[in-house]
């Protein structure tokens, strides 16, 4: 049963983000059928090497960053509800100042000597993954006059199948920069856009610690036959 | 009833400092038996190199990955596949799967790289086949140049790659 899912995927092409324009390609995608492609096994990332503190962004340093410290989980599944065990999940985001460690980020906001914001784990025997860090900062962007990307974390998950490669962002929930960012709004279908924001959980919540925020991530698998316009 | 996937987005401009990884780009030794270069160059639809691109290549248990640089070039060294068997009894010409990343592809971007000295596999692959018109075809084929393998990946416009839906 294929699902049509071409109001909930950004298209190639949408201009209000300026460097989708000469960027996306203009010929129509070729399609495979399904078993063809969608049931190719998915890369070996198992030379990413993942080490048990990867998941806590907060201790990469010889001091702790500043920011408001948060907790980010969830499960990971594929479009059937079950978990996806053992999969590579790569994070990364800007400071709590919005500022990028990347030497590419000219933002005049703070670098933290104390933050990189990159961070990796594997999902375990029940598809969840976690992650500590710090509330990521807006930041300004030149895409439009007065263009600022609403805070996020970047995702990067593998998945079994060619099909299920996911890079995506994760936003935090009543971020008022979400109503005019075109990266978002690039997402026809505004159920589709709520798909990436978390929420605010208690119980992941430490006391005297750490905010909790949950994300569920779905992966494309078995029964997403893509369905292009 | 099904789970809807959740959306893709961009991998934006700033992943360099998370996503590659040391030795990323070479998936076996310098010198190892059967392993080749590829060296390419990802474009735009001006023509102009994408600085802040993330190209994937895998086949099998083979992974690599390579950002590119302020040219636009990627470059990997992997063990070329042998032919592989396909759906339905075909056989699939040695290739590798190609997944491409940048600020500015609000998903990716997937496709393939075959080789140059397969012509007779490269002409009875099934999945080629599928790509029309024919002159397209040569969007997803290497050429040799030396000791390397030359494929550029345009993202538009004339010449642009052949790309597949996912």
């Amino acid at each position: 049963m294929a699902i049509e899912r071409t109001d909930f995927e950004p298209p190639y092409l949408h201009p209000d983000y300026r460097s989708t324009v000469l960027r996306a390609p203009s010929r129509p995608l070729v399609r495979l059928p399904e078993e063809w492609f969608h049931r190719a096994p998915g890369p070996a990332f198992g030379r990413i090497a993942v080490a048990p503190g990867d998941n806590d962004l907060t201790r990469q340093h010889a001091g702790e960053p500043l920011g408001e410290r948060i907790i980010v989980t969830g499960r990971v599944l594929d479009d059937d509800g079950r978990p996806v065990t053992r999969t590579l999940v790569e994070i990364w985001q800007a400071n709590s100042a919005g500022r990028y460690v990347d030497p590419g980020d000219d933002h005049p906001a703070p670098l933290d000597p104390n933050f990189t914001g990159a961070g990796r784990c594997l999902t375990d025997d029940q598809g969840q993954y976690r992650f500590v860090t710090v509330k990521p900062g807006a930041y300004p962007w030149r895409n439009h006059p007065n263009a600022w990307r609403p805070a996020h974390v970047h995702f990067s998950l593998f998945g079994p199948e060619l099909g299920s490669r996911l890079v995506t962002q994760m936003y935090f929930p009543g971020d008022p920069l979400m109503a005019t960012d075109p990266v978002l709004l690039s997402i026809p279908d505004p159920r589709g856009r709520e798909l990436l924001v978390s929420s605010f959980d208690l119980e992941t919540t430490e006391p005297e610690w750490a905010l909790g925020y949950r994300w569920d991530i779905v992966l494309r698998g078995r029964n997403a036959t893509p369905m292009e316009a | 009833m099904p789970l809807t996937p959740t959306p893709s987005q961009t991998v934006g401009p700033f992943f360099g400092f998370a996503l590659p990884f040391a030795g990323g780009e070479a998936s076996l030794p310098a010198g190892a038996e059967g392993a080749v270069r590829i060296e390419g160059q990802l474009l735009d639809g001006a023509g102009q190199p994408v600085p802040d691109g993330l190209v994937e290549v895998w086949h099998a248990d083979e992974f690599a990955r390579c950002r590119t640089d302020p040219e636009g070039v990627f470059h990997f060294r992997v063990r070329k596949p042998t032919a592989a068997a396909g759906p339905n009894g075909l056989r699939q010409a040695p290739h590798l799967e190609v997944t491409v990343f940048a600020r500015g592809l609000l998903r990716q971007v997937v496709t393939r790289m075959y080789f140059p000295d397969e012509e007779p596999a490269n002409a009875a692959d099934p999945v080629l086949a599928l790509v029309e018109p024919e002159a397209r075809r040569r969007t997803l084929v290497a050429r040799a140049d030396g000791g390397v393998l030359r494929w550029d990946v345009r993202l538009q416009g004339e010449d642009e790659t052949v790309f597949f839906a996912i």
